[in-house]
């Protein structure tokens, strides 16, 4: 069932690109429906999901592959990998909605996507080292064709940087990955092995450097201040759906690592280096915040709230790690709120970047300053933003609130000085009531005349996804049944 | 179904049927307009019913929710004054507004019931997540009704003015909640004060914060001027009786929590008997009514907070509700003129009482009420908040007693356009904000009548049979009660206070007119250098850290051209070097083959010669 899941995708790109004759209406449409079948199957596998007991996985499989070098097709999900299954599902098929409308090469632009779900679907299932790096490239590989190959302004410049940046992270992990290895007696890549033998649990330097490569290899693609500055000419030159795809699910590739790899086969290394992966998640709080607060250009504002809401993640794990002066009850609040905040924010920066999509459709123009009372010409989608905006500065009432709350709480709780990241709650207000003002309020003018408002495919892709943020916020109860379980194993692992 | 059931079905819908209407009407857009009006009045209605219901009955819910604690509402006696009161203002405000607000009214009316279900689970709320989920909710409606003309820039801004300094004070709740997990008393409002010594602290200092910024108290009162230029229903309901009430009404509910920690009661004490007299000073420096009035809001919530800090909770609440009810009338008789003559300064409304008796009466009232002249309601409900004051300290009671005579005096200021005659002068300054229609129709005064019965008769709460049963349900029998001497002093001296500013005049103090420079203050002490600060972090993350990993793939990209020369150069060349001398040696080698035998001869003889000498050699 899983590896169907996964592999679906993959399925119907191939189809997609050997068939002989396909018309672009019919290779969007196989697209969305392949996509919604495949979240169907999805739907399906959450409601059969019973949170398997702490180290335990569910739906597993496990096939032999490369014994010699102790690497096998090892896949399964708990309760941190089965939501972010979901959010890849969910984001996927909002961005083929939202592709009823390309015109330039739908036929591959589909197959592409369709690949780069199953990377996406593969990583979060994976259970072995290698079959998570692997994942982890293909996606690189494949967002690099993405924005090569649709996107605008110096998008090949922009391409290559993001490449070469997050492909060097990925060459960093790797090398933690076979310091993992080495170190396990026996020699084996499984997750869920390392993660009950913990092999450098003796050797607190070698684990340091162990955990350093891995942690610059998933900061890269976080990201983490200051191995953030490749995600702002991506965002910027991608397309809609290649922005919205970037920011909603591989930046989670990243944190997910965190949750995965480092917290529960590094425990002592993790507390050992708990206060720097605090301060590097702080900082990249605050400045990710106030950089946004200064961008003139929509795109490039929301990518750096992107590294703000990342920064969030970051403080909670780092907090999670600090065992002095609290117990592990509000550690795994810390850890839940993160792991709801990968969701949240991946439903509601992929809804932006969609939106900030249909701006430059419209106008052929990011630039906010060019804009003015865009609520006139464009009511629905002035309130599709004006929701999207206050759900991404974390009001009550929308999924952001529930994880911010829960980061906030459990991290001020076993960390008071994180406390210094709330700035980042008031930073990000301002700047979404600063893009509000200038480009929806005051007199018609500039780029927005003209504007045409909402089409169907816009709003019935952005519409779903901001829909679930608005039900997460109010009964968040389905979602953090799922995640709560998986939170408290991870808080138990780094305690060992 | 069991009657419990059905009143813990009563309290769920008090909160989810005016958010789910309001958030339709709020979607459906212009569409919707027609029916607008009718459904949220439908609406408003029932939750009054609603109100009174849970009210009587007290019942009490509980849902999970998130970090382990529940969604748990209840009504007890302080809840239960408070939410039908806020629930009736709400009923006569959108009244006033069906015949006031003409234009996008699905998404006023959707933004107001949204209020409403925010405030209805403000006032329930027994554990922070939903006491916090509704206090944020209030402030985003707050932004999007004060910025409800948002082709007027200047309004949206207020707007965002507000939002962000009620945000930044409500960064405060978020601190306590993590404080409260650390101090071991979990989220739940009534185990606070159980929380360890420290972070009780740090729990008292955060709700206090909170409650201070949504109440408008100082130093935070300057948003409450800003939030004006929201429409006056808007301003009757949000700015005087719901959201800033509701910062009050916090502290009331966390008196205990203040009352545990020593320090955070008297400091609630000073911080709401200042706001009180400097706002009071803020207002008779105003000359623009609703400015006037928004600065007698923030200082009559001071006397609110005065109360919660002294422990005088039946007291504070009674001042509370009666409050609401004088403050939401004449915002809405200030709304009536502006929308008749298209002003709102004093100077320009001077007699603007006497044109539309309802109107002008029900203003009078009000403004006596706010005067706190007897019998009318903030009279005896301020008292019950004084002789607390003075039992605490003499300073406190002085200064509470100085801002009980501002209230008159600004009330003054007030009771000259109620009851002046109108001059020339005034009438010239009609129509300069908006074209004034020159009528108030029949759904503006009804709800003006029914809010100055509340200004007149809600002082009973404060006196002995209805003030003794109230104390009583609070548990707040420990403050003192006002005793025939003080009510009749304090009563003389209002009236004192107003015969004097009506007769000889106000002078307004300087200072005090720019709301005491404190927006001023905040943008250059807070707002400038942060927007240097984000433009400077922008700039270095573009010209330096951007700079630098292109820098690296620079030197990279030398590094590569210089091993490509040392390819070429070096390595290459050796190689060639090799195969160069190895075709010389080959060239050196041929020199011997001449073809010539008797140099062969020669050759063969030398080696030979060489042979024999090694053979010796060796041998």
């Amino acid at each position: 069932m899983l590896s169907l899941v996964v592999f679906l995708p993959l399925a119907a790109a191939v189809v997609l690109v050997a068939v002989p004759r396909l018309s672009d209406v019919a290779a969007r449409w196989a697209w969305v429906v392949v996509t919604l079948l495949d979240l169907a199957l999805v739907a399906g596998m959450w409601l059969a999901y019973e949170a398997p007991p702490p180290g335990g996985v569910a739906f597993e499989q496990h096939v032999e592959w490369m014994p010699g070098i102790g690497s096998s097709y090892h896949v399964g999900v708990d309760g941190l990998s089965m939501p972010l299954l979901a959010l890849t599902a969910v984001v996927f098929a909002g961005c083929a909605v939202f592709a009823l409308r390309e015109q330039d090469r739908p036929r591959l632009q589909a197959a592409l996507f369709l690949f780069l779900q199953t990377s996406s679907l593969g990583l979060f299932a994976a259970l072995d080292l290698i079959v998570f790096f692997v994942f982890f490239d293909l996606s690189i590989v494949g967002m690099y064709f993405v924005i090569a190959g649709w996107g605008r302004g110096d998008a090949a410049r922009s391409a290559l940087k993001f490449f070469l940046y997050t492909f060097l992270g990925s060459l960093a992990l790797l090398l933690g990955f076979i310091g993992l290895y080495v170190a396990a007696e026996p020699h084996t890549f499984d997750m869920v092995e390392l993660a009950r033998s913990t092999p450098l649990a003796d050797a607190p330097a070698a684990g340091g450097l162990v955990l350093a490569a891995i942690l610059v290899g998933l900061a890269v693609k976080t990201p983490a201040v200051p191995f953030h500055t490749w995600l702002p000419p991506a965002h910027t030159d991608a397309p809609a759906v290649g922005s919205a795809v970037l920011a909603g699910v591989l930046l989670k590739m990243g944190t997910y690592g965190f949750v995965r790899i480092a917290m529960p086969m590094l425990p002592g290394a993790w507390r050992d280096w708990a206060w720097v992966i605090i301060a590097v998640g702080v900082v990249s709080v605050v400045y990710g915040a106030l950089v946004a607060l200064a961008q003139t250009d929509l795109k490039r504002m929301i990518a750096y709230t992107s590294v703000n809401h990342m920064g969030y993640v970051i403080v909670a794990v780092g907090a999670a790690g600090v065992l002095a002066g609290s117990d592990a009850q509000v550690r795994a609040v810390a850890v839940s709120g993160a792991v709801t905040q990968m969701v949240s924010h991946g439903l509601i920066t992929g809804a932006l970047f969609l939106l900030a999509g249909v701006v430059h459709d419209r106008a052929g123009s990011y630039d906010m300053a060019a804009f003015g009372g865009l609520a006139g010409p464009a009511p629905r989608f002035a309130t599709l933003f004006a929701v999207g905006a206050f759900a991404s500065l974390g009001l009550p009432g929308f999924s952001g609130f529930i994880a911010e709350f829960q980061i906030f709480t459990g991290s001020i709780a076993a960390v008071p000085v994180t406390a210094v990241a709330l700035v980042g709650i008031l930073l990000t207000a301002a700047l979404f009531l600063r893009a509000l003002q200038r480009v929806f309020t005051g007199t018609t003018r500039g780029l927005s005349v003209g504007f045409g408002d909402v089409r169907p495919a816009e709003l019935w892709s952005v519409g779903p996804l901001l829909l679930l943020v608005l039900a997460v916020g109010v009964l968040p109860r389905p979602l953090l049944d799922v995640i709560e379980p998986g939170a408290r194993a991870v808080v138990d692992m780094v305690g060992r | 179904m069991s009657s419990a059931t059905t009143t813990d079905a009563a309290l769920w819908l008090l909160v989810v049927l005016p958010a789910g209407v309001g958030a339709g009407l709020c979607i459906a857009g212009r569409p919707a307009s027609r029916l607008a009006v009718p459904v949220s009045l439908a609406t408003a209605a029932i939750s009054v019913l609603l109100a009174v219901a849970v009210a009587v009955v007290r019942p009490s819910v509980s849902a999970p929710f998130m970090a382990g604690t529940p969604f748990a509402l209840a009504v007890d006696p302080l809840s239960a004054l408070v939410v039908p009161t806020v629930a009736a203002v709400t009923m006569l405000v959108l009244v006033f507004s069906a015949g006031h607000v003409t234009s996008a009214r699905a998404r006023f009316h959707g933004l107001m019931l949204l209020f409403l279900a925010a405030v209805m689970l403000t006032a329930t709320a027994t554990t922070l997540p939903p006491l916090l989920l509704a206090w944020e909710v209030m402030g985003a409606t707050s932004y999007a009704l004060i910025g409800f003309g948002w082709r007027e820039v200047h309004k949206v801004e207020a707007g965002a003015a507000a939002f962000l300094t009620t945000r930044a004070a409500d960064l405060g709740l978020y601190i306590a909640a993590g404080a409260a997990l650390a101090g071991g008393a979990g989220l739940a409002l009534a185990d606070l004060p159980d929380a360890s010594p420290g972070w009780r602290d740090v729990v008292a200092a955060g709700v206090l914060v909170a409650a201070l910024g949504k109440a408008a108290q100082l130093p935070f009162s300057f948003w409450l001027s800003r939030a004006m230029e929201g429409p006056s229903p808007v301003s009757a309901l949000l700015h005087s009786a719901a959201m800033v009430a509701m910062g009050g009404y916090l502290l009331l509910r966390a008196e205990p929590l203040l009352d545990a920690t020593g320090w955070a009661a008297g400091a609630a004490a000073w911080a709401g008997a200042l706001t009180a007299l400097l706002l009071g000073a803020v207002a008779v420096a105003q000359s623009d009514l609703k400015q006037l009035l928004a600065a007698s809001t923030a200082a009559q919530l001071g006397f609110v907070v005065l109360g919660a800090g002294l422990g005088a909770v039946a007291g504070g609440s009674a001042h509370l509700v009666a409050h609401a009810a004088t403050k939401a009338l004449l915002f809405l008789v200030a709304g009536a003129w502006l929308a008749a003559l298209g002003t709102k300064r004093l100077s320009a409304l001077r007699g603007a009482g006497r044109r539309w008796p309802v109107v002008g009466v029900t203003a009078g009232i009000g403004t006596l009420a706010l005067a706190g002249v007897a019998p009318m309601s903030l009279w005896a409900t301020k008292d019950e908040v004084l002789v607390a004051a003075r039992e605490e300290s003499s300073v406190l009671y002085v200064v509470s007693l100085a801002a009980a005579a501002l209230s008159s005096a600004y009330a003054a200021k007030v009771l000259l356009v109620v009851r002046g005659r109108p001059t020339t002068e005034a009438e010239a300054g009609y129509d300069t904000e908006v074209q004034g229609t020159r009528r108030v129709g029949r759904p503006e005064q009804a709800p003006l009548v029914v809010l100055a019965a509340g200004a007149l008769l809600l002082g009973l709460l404060a006196l002995p049979p209805v003030s003794h049963t109230l104390r009583q349900a609070l548990g707040d029998t420990a403050s003192p009660t006002a005793g025939a001497a003080e009510l009749v002093g304090s009563a003389l001296l209002a009236l004192a206070v107003l015969v004097a500013a009506l007769r000889w005049g106000l002078p307004g103090p300087v200072w005090a007119a720019a709301w005491l420079g404190l927006e001023s203050a905040v943008d250059a002490v807070v707002v400038r250098p942060t927007l240097r600060l984000a433009d400077s972090t922008a700039r270095f993350d573009d010209r330096v850290l951007d700079r630098a990993v292109t820098g690296c793939a620079v030197l990279g990209e030398r590094a590569a051209r210089r091993a490509a020369v040392v390819d070429v150069r070096r390595i290459d060349a050796a190689v060639e070097a090799v195969a160069s001398g190895a075709r010389r040696l080959g060239r050196l080698a041929r020199l011997p083959q001449t073809g010539q035998l008797h140099e062969y001869y020669v050759q063969t003889a030398a080696v030979l010669a060489a042979g024999v000498v090694l053979l010796v050699v060796l041998g």
